[in-house]
């Protein structure tokens, strides 16, 4: 197929899309008229029943529990994949990092940007922790403090120091953590299985205080094992990427 | 606003399409499959939104404000974390197809069997 004929192709078939797109579009009710009942059940009953003021948190981590743990296998798996097909190929071995034209040397990594990338480190794993140890109180979660977690390593980066970043991130221990972080999720629902509960039942004490960090029992929990498994996975996805710039085919 | 926000939704549907359909080099190609997907935000929170709602989180507001359907946006957030996870292994597709083909056009590469 010629360029041509593909974007005719593309062009007949994307009218077709937006017909139908269009068509189902106009049967929505407006923007602003929601009338699912399903959301206004849950947010008449969730922060009695879970003790949790952070609603999306409890609909992610109780009410829809079970999606969850299918996205974070998504996770999962995606790391293990990447690891998988970024394997080093027969004939490749890894380089010192060098300039790709040959008359270059690598330049030092000024201090200008070396003194604010490791000065932001602290914080940003600070910040990290509190989004993963809050999800019960307000907007955060294992995801988002994961994901901010995981910057805390990459800044090490940034500041010039790739050999420290990987010697701080060893496969084995991102390894070890993104499994127990995933096994963690997976293992507090069948616990609640073992006490003849459903899966993934809220079976710790809420609390008293709604929002406090002490409250909403499995929420808090698994926030907690979501954060260091998206964490690890994060830091294992870039270290993978990073690695492949000092590989070179003999 | 009406149906506005789902006009954007086709918008940005068909925009990431005619990327991922013409594109010659494979970065390029995935970053339009970004766009296609970054659709499906606007579109559940313009399904999930409710004029004059809060964010459904009661944490110093008064229980039982009208607040927007916290669901979606749930979703929303499974969204975000299966769209970095599904980029970060194609992305890893396309350094081994360089690493074996030498080339990132997708035309180019079609010639390749195996």
């Amino acid at each position: 197929m010629t360029p041509r004929q593909r974007l005719w192709f593309f062009a007949v078939a994307a009218a077709g899309l937006v017909a139908c797109l269009l068509w189902a579009f106009a049967g929505l009710p407006g923007f602003g008229d929601y009338p699912g009942p399903y959301g206004e059940a849950v947010l008449r009953v969730a922060v009695q029943q879970t003790n949790a003021t952070a609603v999306v948190s409890a609909v992610n981590f109780e009410y829809r529990g079970i999606d969850t743990v299918g996205e974070e296998f998504i996770l999962f798996a995606a790391a293990a994949g990447m690891s998988v097909v970024l394997r080093r190929l027969r004939k490749e071995r890894e380089t010192e990092p060098a300039d790709e034209a040959e008359s270059r040397t690598v330049p030092a990594t000024s201090s200008a940007i070396r003194v604010p990338a490791l000065l932001l480190v602290g914080p940003t794993a600070v910040i990290g922790w509190w989004l993963a140890s809050h999800a019960q109180a307000n907007p955060s979660g294992g995801f988002q403090g994961g994901v901010i977690l995981a910057s805390a390593f990459i800044l090490v980066y940034l500041s010039g120091e790739f050999l420290t970043f990987r010697r701080l991130s060893p496969d084995a221990l991102l390894d070890a953590v993104e499994a127990a972080g995933a096994g963690g999720f997976a293992a507090i629902g069948l616990a609640a299985l073992v006490m003849n509960l459903p899966y993934l039942d809220n079976y710790l004490p809420l609390g008293t205080i709604p929002g406090a960090v002490s409250s909403s029992g499995t929420i808090a929990l698994i926030s907690f094992f979501v954060g260091i498994e998206v964490a690890a996975a994060f830091t294992a996805i870039v270290g993978e990427l990073l690695d492949q710039t000092l590989l070179r085919s003999a | 606003m009406g149906i506005f926000p789902f006009l954007v939704v086709a918008w940005v549907v068909v925009v990431g399409l005619y990327g991922i359909v013409t594109s010659r080099d494979l970065i390029n190609q995935i970053v339009c499959l970004i766009v296609v997907q970054s659709s499906t935000y606007v579109l559940l929170l313009g399904v999930g939104y409710v004029t004059g709602g809060a964010a459904p989180y009661f944490f110093d507001i008064p229980l039982h404000t009208k607040a927007v359907d916290p669901v979606v946006q749930a979703l929303a957030l499974t969204d975000v974390v299966v769209e970095a996870a599904v980029t970060a292994l194609l992305l890893s597709f396309a350094i081994q197809a360089y690493k074996r083909f030498g080339t990132l056009d997708p035309h180019e590469l079609a010639e390749f069997k195996g």
